[in-house]
């Protein structure tokens, strides 16, 4: 509160007519948006206006385009702002002053079709000011829970809204919170992990929200705590998002002065602390005993399941284990009712889901949808294309554990059925577009080269089987195969899947599931052609001649 | 313990101080082993034999799991690294838009692989695999800052970069 009292102190007691949102999440970050901050806040001294603002936000999500900066009270959008180029500066504060100058985001098919519930406060609130995000009806659920709900209710409400895991497997949200809830602790105590080691490559999602609005993520965990008994909670966090780590520390340490976190939460017997575990750089680790094992300062293997963490978990205590995304939109959930959750998106797949939109596609960056809504619409509407106008040729989901789709079905819904029907799966939400200049048995040996190095090692199936599976793809990439090969690669695949111990080595065949399914032509011209389609393998018979 | 530790004792004093800190404020708990380990190569760029086994000691870790730790997770570095590191990322984006390229130009000039460090020591080669930086395909962190859809000629700038 006192920060808000300062900053009226040094502004003039004008009200804000306009602000010029600067993204600062890691993408613009990286593009120099702190200079771009800088640089309009000078010109807007420079030229005396006193009723307009700038500040720093979260993602303001076509990471495409940026550094970017939003006017959100006339719906202007600026790209690629140069701070060094006094006209790009000027463009933006002609806008603060009345003028049009952007681009105009409410028809705009990329940001007009999407609905925003996890990113409703992304690019709007200042991700390192808790005061904005209460101004934005940040805590509002939570002070709400436990002040005038119990915890069984605040349970309920989750479990009607119909909320589905969204770090990919899709179980129902408020059945494990249900389990761990009804779970008995020998001493009582319970933890709640908020699981943000993004492992798929191509997905960022989870780090954008952390990034923008670690609030809502901290005011989620703490309602989690509330319904399931717990008062210990732990995020999660790979290393590699530095910005996430600090934003996560700076946010933990301002909830707690405003007594929305700690002992005693809004002066109610609620008491809920978090601490920040910070991984090493290890994919597996974003399976839940792994994340346990790591959590506990261990190597992370994952062990088999039952017990289920839900009965025993971290310190062998019964452990609720939710995902970024899944957190991030319990907030909204209690505020506008579970009735209102449920009738976004599909029966089965209720609400919104974050992707982030990268590969070949024009609009790179973060979307979030409806449930429910078509690849089409995705990759043409929002996406914008193909880069170059090229021909798309599948898009990827669900990262080393999911499948490639087909342009045959780019008219399918987008919900946890479908996209399992098509081989696939929703996963984390990481979507990579394809173009033709992709060679699909290439893309597999990808995914199989990740899971090998990633592979931990402890059960056999998953630290042989990925391995073999590589050689095998590395042999039809190299245009050394027989079709007996293919064989082969099909019945280990299948042995891998069912036998594997946990996730990766299950989900690992998966890439090489799809590809075969959708694209199996292009193995077939690998091994009697001798060639790629894509002209990505360089074949050993082609480089000889 | 090492000429590191005798050469710059002031400073690698208060790096100790520092590790030591870290490891009462996490009560010695054996669980504490992950963050001290990263507080470790924070202040001393990887993890040394030696320091590993104080680490143990300190929480009462035995060497076996300390190393097991260490080399479990990608990020601990058990070699000195060079004076400069670049990580190239090899995400599905920037697999797809062609981050083998720009790792085959460093290893053309520089005759290294990721994991290894440049003959003179300037320049340690490592890959990600993942950043989360997809928008920017492909995307390179060259000492901790992220650069954006990275050119084979990008890789000639950054390289000549690090000479000076």
């Amino acid at each position: 509160m006192t920060d808000v009292a300062e900053r009226s102190e040094t502004k003039p007691p004008v009200p804000i007519r306009a602000c010029a949102n600067v993204c600062e999440a890691a993408g613009c970050m990286s593009l120099d948006a702190e200079k771009v901050l800088e640089a309009i806040r000078q010109r807007i001294d420079e030229r005396g206006l006193d009723d307009v603002a700038v500040k720093r936000v979260g993602c303001l999500r076509l990471c495409a385009a940026g550094p970017l900066v939003e006017l959100p009270e006339s719906g202007q959008l600026f790209e690629s702002v140069d701070p060094s180029s006094p006209e790009s500066i000027d463009r933006v504060v002609d806008a603060l002053a009345g003028a049009q100058t952007g681009r105009a985001t409410a028809e705009d098919p990329f940001f007009a079709r999407q609905v925003r519930i996890v990113l409703a406060n992304s690019g709007v609130v200042d991700p390192e000011e808790i005061d904005d995000y209460i101004a934005h009806g940040g805590y509002k659920a939570l002070t709400q829970a436990v002040t005038t709900m119990r915890p069984y209710e605040v349970l309920e409400e989750v479990v009607h809204s119909g909320l589905r895991g969204r770090g990919g497997a899709g179980y129902p949200t408020g059945l494990k919170w249900r389990t761990v809830a009804k779970s008995i602790s020998p001493d009582e105590k319970k933890y709640v992990i908020c699981n943000a080691d993004e492992g798929d490559p191509g997905a960022f999602m989870d780090r954008s929200v952390l990034e923008s609005v670690p609030q809502q993520v901290l005011e989620g965990m703490a309602i989690a705590g509330y319904a399931v008994g717990a008062s210990h909670g732990y995020i999660y966090v790979r290393a590699e998002y530095p910005l996430a780590v600090k934003r996560l520390r700076l946010a933990i340490r301002q909830a707690e002065r405003a007594n929305l976190l700690g002992t005693n939460i809004a002066d109610t017997a609620f008491s809920f602390e978090i601490d920040i575990r910070i991984g090493a750089g290890a994919f597996v680790c974003g399976e839940e005993t792994a994340l346990i094992a790591s959590v506990e300062g261990r190597r992370g293997t994952p062990r088999p399941r039952p017990p289920f963490p839900a009965q025993s978990g971290l310190w062998e205590r019964p452990t609720l284990i939710n995902n970024v995304e899944t957190l991030a939109s319990i907030p909204a959930i209690l505020r506008n009712g579970a009735t209102w959750y449920r009738a976004i998106g599909t029966p089965k797949s209720a609400g919104t889901k974050v992707f982030a939109l990268a590969g070949r596609v024009v609009n790179t960056g973060l979307i979030e949808v409806p449930m429910g809504v078509s690849l089409r619409d995705i990759v043409y509407d929002i996406g914008g294309g193909i880069i170059g106008g090229a021909e798309f040729k599948a898009v990827q989901t669900g990262g080393p554990s999911g499948g490639c789709i087909p342009a045959a079905d780019l008219d399918m819904s987008v919900d946890y059925e479908s996209l399992a029907q098509a081989g696939s799966i929703m996963g984390s939400g990481g979507m990579i577009v394809m173009d033709e200049t992709s060679c699909m048995v290439d893309v597999a040996k990808y995914f199989m080269d990740f899971c090998r190095d990633e592979s931990c090692g402890k059960c056999i199936p998953c630290r042989v089987g990925t391995v073999q599976l590589y050689g095998l793809l590395d042999k039809i990439t190299r245009g050394e195969a027989e079709l007996e090969d293919l064989t082969t690669l099909e019945s280990l695949a299948d042995m891998v899947k069912s036998t594997s111990l946990c996730g990766l080595g299950q989900s690992a065949p998966n890439p090489i599931f799809s590809t075969l399914r959708y694209f199996r032509d292009e193995y077939v011209a690998h091994i009697q052609d001798r060639t790629c389609p894509a002209g990505v393998c360089e074949m050993t018979s082609a480089v000889s001649s | 313990m090492s000429t590191a530790v005798t050469a710059e004792a002031t400073t690698d004093d208060k790096k100790w101080k520092m590790i030591d800190a870290r490891i009462r404020r996490r009560g010695n708990s054996p669980d504490a082993l992950i963050e001290v380990l990263h507080a470790v190569q924070e202040a001393f760029g990887y993890l040394e034999p030696d320091v590993l086994e104080y680490v143990g000691d300190a929480l009462g870790v035995p060497p076996s799991r300390v190393y097991g730790v260490a080399t479990f997770y990608s990020l601990f570095m058990l070699k000195p690294q060079g004076e400069h590191t670049v990580i190239v990322c090899t995400g599905t984006a920037c697999y797809i838009n062609h981050a083998a390229a720009l790792l085959g130009r460093i290893h053309d000039r520089l005759d290294i692989k990721p994991g290894e460090t440049s003959a003179d020591g300037n320049v340690s080669l490592l890959n990600a695999r993942c950043l989360g930086a997809c928008s920017m395909a492909p995307a390179v962190v060259v000492d901790g800052s992220v650069q954006g859809r990275v050119t084979t000629d990008g890789i000639d700038v950054i390289l000549e970069g690090l000479k000076s």
